[in-house]
């Protein structure tokens, strides 16, 4: 924030003027991208090299983990790993639409209430509180089942309960922004209101609202997952991690099933936690709410 | 006599605040013609830049009464979209800090285009880019071509005012208000952006109202001046009656801090206390609790501007002596 003015900045060259690879991106970060990059190429690519069907039945029932069927086969025979890696397509397409529109919608409402103030700002941070005063899987999952289950519906269901979030980080950003000199200072020569907001204040008041979605990219999935694990979500038979666990979770000696895909959830969800306090880190944001 | 660009009448600001309402601006009347260059002096929260910042509706905060009129149009009260076509067009401003009057995220150029762009939307990219060099040779950066792709920390303090300059004056302004401009640079880049003030009010013909604590800017550039305390225009003289000699206790007072080259002095002086809360003004004349001639009679009622010889000052005391003169 601050080492925008500060006399060591002006000396130093500018971060992305460096080479090579950005100073945040080791350790732990630099794991998680790795597990990231790997997932998304799991998903874009999986149909084309999986030797079998997730959806048909290709070996005996509930065999455990061998060479044949890495992680098993479940109850009707269908192969865990194969399912396990294609539900990436579910989960992962999910997650960022989910993140995006939240975004988004946070943006627009976040960027306007914090900008324009007054009754525009009271009226919309009121939606936000109303929504924020329910824990979010509670009313993911009232809106869900009022909507109908379903993948579309959960979906939109996570966007409902999630850009509040973003809004008020914005607004807050916004608010201290817009109280800059060299915002006022575009005021008195007659930029224009809204190319102030897109140009000036929106810029260096985006950095939270990015790291913040990074982090929650992983809590959309568990949420996805969680959705889908009470029936809510994705129904049987599609591949998909929290539905699968709600099988496996009936298999209970078959333990192979419900681990696959609890393995697959952990991985993404710490993948991203990971890059994203690296990026707070990196860009000096104060914890978020 | 030619009518003023800007004159401003009774001027008032008042900031609701928990302790009651300051007010920051007790009515000021200014006039400022075509091409002169006119300083507003005073300490700290004597009101000068709250002045100045209601002129162009920038208070949105603060309760603004009384009249500021540019040309023919009223400004206060003014619409947004009357005041939008003002600001930067008609009267431009230039801030005090040039580290953080610009905005970080942009290149030079692409701000100057942006500020261009806001009042005359017809230039295309190209246009905007070719007269943002030519202003920056205006305003003497060298190399304008390449510093136009240059990021504000990658510029001095120095370049960043004239920066600053450059975009106050891309749309041609008539009146440019420099609210302290050179406080935050060094005394020899001080000099430079004066000079180049200057220039610029000659060349263009333009009004420059000079906002500033520092009286040795204001000896070598402004045409008048009007040093204000509590939020009250307290003398106006022409620029070297007040140097030669200073009417109110106050102006007398404050170059009196000034430190001499002439005589041996082993103390800058300075003026005891500090400028009066605008909450709980004190009655009578607001700088009476600091005057060093100060009468019991000062604090009962509040001097107005009187005439006196070349200049109008508020002080009974002065104004007092002038009918005493005048009956002698």
């Amino acid at each position: 924030m601050t080492h925008v003015n500060s006399a060591t900045d002006v000396i130093a060259p500018p971060r992305r003027l460096r080479k090579g690879r950005p100073e945040w991106l080791r350790g732990p970060a630099l794991v998680g991208v790795i597990a990231i990059v790997a997932w998304v190429l799991v998903a874009l690519t999986v149909p084309w090299w999986t030797p079998y069907d997730p959806l048909a039945s290709v070996g005996d029932r509930l065999v455990g983990p061998s060479l044949k069927h890495l992680m098993g086969t479940d109850q009707l025979g269908r192969d865990v790993f194969t399912r396990t890696l294609w539900g990436s397509r579910t989960s992962l397409p999910v997650a960022f639409v989910v993140i995006v529109s939240s975004v988004i919608l946070g943006t627009l409402v976040g960027a306007v209430s914090g900008f324009f103030g007054g009754w525009i700002d009271a009226v919309l941070m009121r939606f936000v509180d109303i929504t924020m005063a329910f824990p979010p899987i509670l009313l993911a999952m009232a809106i869900t089942a009022s909507l109908g289950p379903g993948v579309r519906n959960a979906l939109i269901a996570m966007v409902l309960v999630w850009w509040p979030i973003y809004a008020r980080l914005l607004r807050a950003q916004v608010i201290a922004v817009k109280q800059r000199e060299y915002v006022e200072s575009a005021e008195a020569i007659g930029v224009k209101r809204f190319t102030i907001l897109r140009r000036y204040v929106l810029p260096m008041a985006y950095t939270p609202v990015l790291v913040n979605a990074t982090m929650d990219f992983g809590q959309v999935v568990l949420l996805t997952a969680s959705l889908s694990f009470i029936g809510l979500g994705a129904r049987p038979p599609s591949p998909e991690w929290g539905a699968m666990i709600t099988e496996g979770a009936t298999q209970f000696y078959s333990w192979w099933i419900a681990t696959a895909p609890g393995l697959a959830i952990l991985m993404v969800v710490l993948a991203f936690n990971y890059l994203g306090d690296a990026l707070r880190d990196s860009f000096d944001v104060k914890a978020g709410l | 006599m030619a009518e003023p660009v800007l004159s401003l009448r009774d001027l008032r600001v008042t900031f609701p605040t928990p302790a009651g309402p300051a007010r920051a601006v007790r009515g000021i009347d200014l006039d400022v013609m075509a091409g002169e260059s006119v300083a507003v002096v005073g300490e700290s929260g004597s009101g000068k830049s709250v002045t100045m910042l209601a002129t162009l509706g920038l208070l949105p905060k603060a309760e603004v009464s009384g009249s500021v009129r540019y040309n023919d149009t009223e400004l206060v009260g003014a619409d947004v979209d009357t005041l939008r076509s003002v600001r930067g067009r008609r009267i431009s401003m230039v801030f005090q800090d040039p580290m953080t009057s610009l905005n970080p995220v942009l290149t030079i150029g692409k701000q100057m285009a942006l500020v261009m762009k806001a009042h005359q939307p017809e230039l295309s990219k190209k246009d905007c880019r070719s007269k943002a060099v030519d202003l920056l040779h205006q305003v003497a950066i060298p190399q304008a071509a390449r510093r136009i792709d240059a990021y504000p920390h990658e510029l001095s303090g120095g370049m960043r005012q004239r920066v600053m300059i450059a975009m106050s004056i891309a749309n041609d302004p008539e009146v440019l208000i420099a609210d302290e401009p050179t406080t935050a640079l060094d005394v020899t880049v001080q000099a430079q952006i004066m000079e180049l003030l200057q220039t610029l009010r000659v060349e263009k013909n333009l009004a420059l109202v000079l906002i500033t604590h520092d009286l040795g800017v204001v000896a070598g550039s402004a045409d008048r001046v009007a040093v204000m305390y509590a939020g009250r225009i307290v003398e106006r003289s022409p620029v070297r009656d007040l140097f030669a000699d200073p009417q109110h206790p106050y102006s007398r007072a404050l170059l009196e801090c000034l430190p001499r080259l002439d005589q041996k002095q082993e103390v800058v002086s300075s003026i005891g206390g500090t400028p009066p809360n605008p909450a709980d003004l004190p009655t009578g004349c607001p700088f009476a609790p600091r005057c060093p001639m100060a009468l019991p009679s000062c604090t009962q009622a509040e001097p107005t501007l009187v005439r006196f010889r070349t200049s109008e000052v508020a002080c009974n005391i002065v104004s007092g002596g002038d009918r005493a003169e005048a009956q002698a």
